[in-house]
This record gives C-alpha cells, sequence and structure tokens, in this order.
C-alpha cells in the first residue's frame, strides 16, 4: 500500500504518463487506487498527430496495468520521507 | 507488492462500500484506511451512463454509454460504435452493446463536447474510413518491408510484430 499512499499524497499535481503503447499523456492527477489505477483531467497528449482520438477526452482514467512510467514533478517528492515509509513498511511485513 | 503499512491487512471487512464519498475526497483519512474491494471501480461509477471513449490494448478505439464497471476494470458498453481514425478524418462503425474484458482495457477517457467540437476532425463514412485504413496499412506493410531488407543488407535481423505485441503490456 506504500506506492498507494505515495500517489494519493501527489494528488492535484501535474503528472505525465507514459504507457505501454508507447502514448505519454500529461494532466493533473485526481484520484488513485489500489491497483494504481489513475484518473486524470485536463489532459494534453505529448504526440496528438499520432493519436487524434484523445482530442476529444479531458478527463480520463488509465488502467494501472498498462503504465509504463509515471514522470513526477521533482520538487514535489520528499524522497527522505519515501525512504523512512519503506523501512516502516519492511519492518511491519517482518513482524 | 507487500500489504500491510500504511492500512492494516485486515481491514477489508468493512462491511459498507464507500463508494459515494470516492470522488470529492482527496485527504480521507478514512478512506486511506479501508481499501475495500470496490475502491478500485469506485473512481469509474461516476462515469456510469456518460458517453465514454475506451482504448483498447488493440488499438482500437471504442465509443459508447459505459452501463457497468466492476474492479478489474470489466465494462459494458452500450450503443458502441467503433471509430477509426486515419489522418484527420474519423468514421464510426456501429457495434451495438459490448461486453470490455478489462485486461485488454488501456484508458477510459470522458469526452468532452467543447473540446470535440473545437478539434478539426472531419466525420466521414463508414466505407470511405476503411478503405482509407487499408491504403494506411499497406503503406505501413510495404515500408516495414523495406526496412527490414535495408537491414537484411546490412546484417541485421529486424523482427516486426504484426499485431499485438502482447510483451508491451
Amino acid at each position: 500500500m506504500l506506492f498507494y499512499s505515495f500517489f494519493k499524497s501527489l494528488i492535484g499535481k501535474e503528472v505525465v504518463v507514459e504507457l505501454k503503447n508507447d502514448l505519454a499523456i500529461c494532466g493533473t492527477l485526481h484520484s488513485v487506487d489500489q491497483y494504481l489505477n489513475l484518473k486524470l483531467t485536463e489532459i494534453n497528449v505529448t504526440d496528438p498527430d499520432k493519436y487524434p482520438h484523445m482530442l476529444s477526452v479531458k478527463n480520463c482514467f488509465i488502467r494501472g496495468s498498462v503504465i509504463r512510467y509515471v514522470q513526477l514533478p521533482g520538487d514535489e517528492v520528499d524522497t527522505q520521507l519515501l525512504q523512512d515509509a519503506t523501512r516502516k513498511e519492511s519492518m511491519h511485513s517482518k513482524q | 507488492m507487500a500489504s500491510g503499512g500504511f492500512g492494516s491487512k485486515n481491514a477489508r471487512n468493512t462491511g459498507t462500500p464507500n463508494s459515494s464519498s470516492q470522488s470529492s475526497n482527496h485527504s480521507n483519512a478514512q478512506h486511506e484506511l479501508d481499501p475495500t474491494i470496490l475502491i478500485g471501480c469506485a473512481n469509474l461509477l461516476d462515469e456510469i451512463d456518460k458517453r465514454m471513449l475506451v482504448v483498447l490494448r488493440d488499438g482500437r478505439t471504442l465509443i459508447g454509454i459505459l452501463r457497468s464497471v466492476d474492479q478489474f476494470a470489466n465494462l459494458i458498453l452500450h450503443q458502441a460504435v467503433e471509430r477509426i481514425h486515419v489522418g484527420n478524418c474519423y468514421g464510426d462503425i456501429p457495434r451495438g452493446v459490448f461486453l470490455v474484458r478489462g485486461d485488454n482495457v488501456v484508458l477510459l477517457g470522458e469526452i468532452d463536447k467543447e473540446k470535440e467540437e473545437s478539434s478539426n476532425l472531419k466525420c466521414v463514412a463508414v466505407d470511405t474510413i476503411l478503405a482509407a485504413q487499408r491504403e494506411e496499412q499497406e503503406e505501413k506493410t510495404i515500408k516495414e518491408l523495406k526496412r527490414s531488407e535495408a537491414l537484411k543488407q546490412r546484417g541485421m535481423s529486424y523482427l516486426h510484430d504484426s499485431g499485438i505485441n502482447d510483451e508491451m503490456y
């Protein structure tokens, strides 16, 4: 559940989601669930000529299983906190 | 992925799925501790009865009214059409009711009327778009062939994937 919580802390931030079919979508993170399905608002496709079907879409739901990368805003990520949380989680699972 | 950590392991057996409070909770602590099985689809429950665009793993695009979803993102689409894009033209093929198995879903997009009107895409007849698609496909095949030929001459093998590459998903 660590990454779920991590993504929840990024809600409202602008992210770029790169899919396994090479489609890259930039948008504001609206919500996330336990499968890391993402919901984005105000989306922009990086290469609209190649993917014309996305031109009429503003908000979208992306299935977690088709996501390759999520590019995050660097200054919004507290890596120290993330590291501590990882340690805490590993301690928990050992018990 | 290890469970536990932020949410307790036995939090699943909480009775009521809080699907109605899903859309607006950004910092709802209650929700964070209650990973009920319905959370996965709760997001999509807001989208029910709306006209949605669905992109499938094989690259096809369906548009239909979303009637039902579950936690795997299995979908029922009502009055579905398959939309084919070639260049800045598109054509719709009527398909009726569609049940899409969740693992084939790439994304679901809410169709925005304003954005749809402002895009300069042209709607054409089914036959026209099918012909255009065939032409595009043939062009692609010829290009691939030339490329593999050129690479072969330089002593490199080139595997071109025709159809779905499941490794990509």
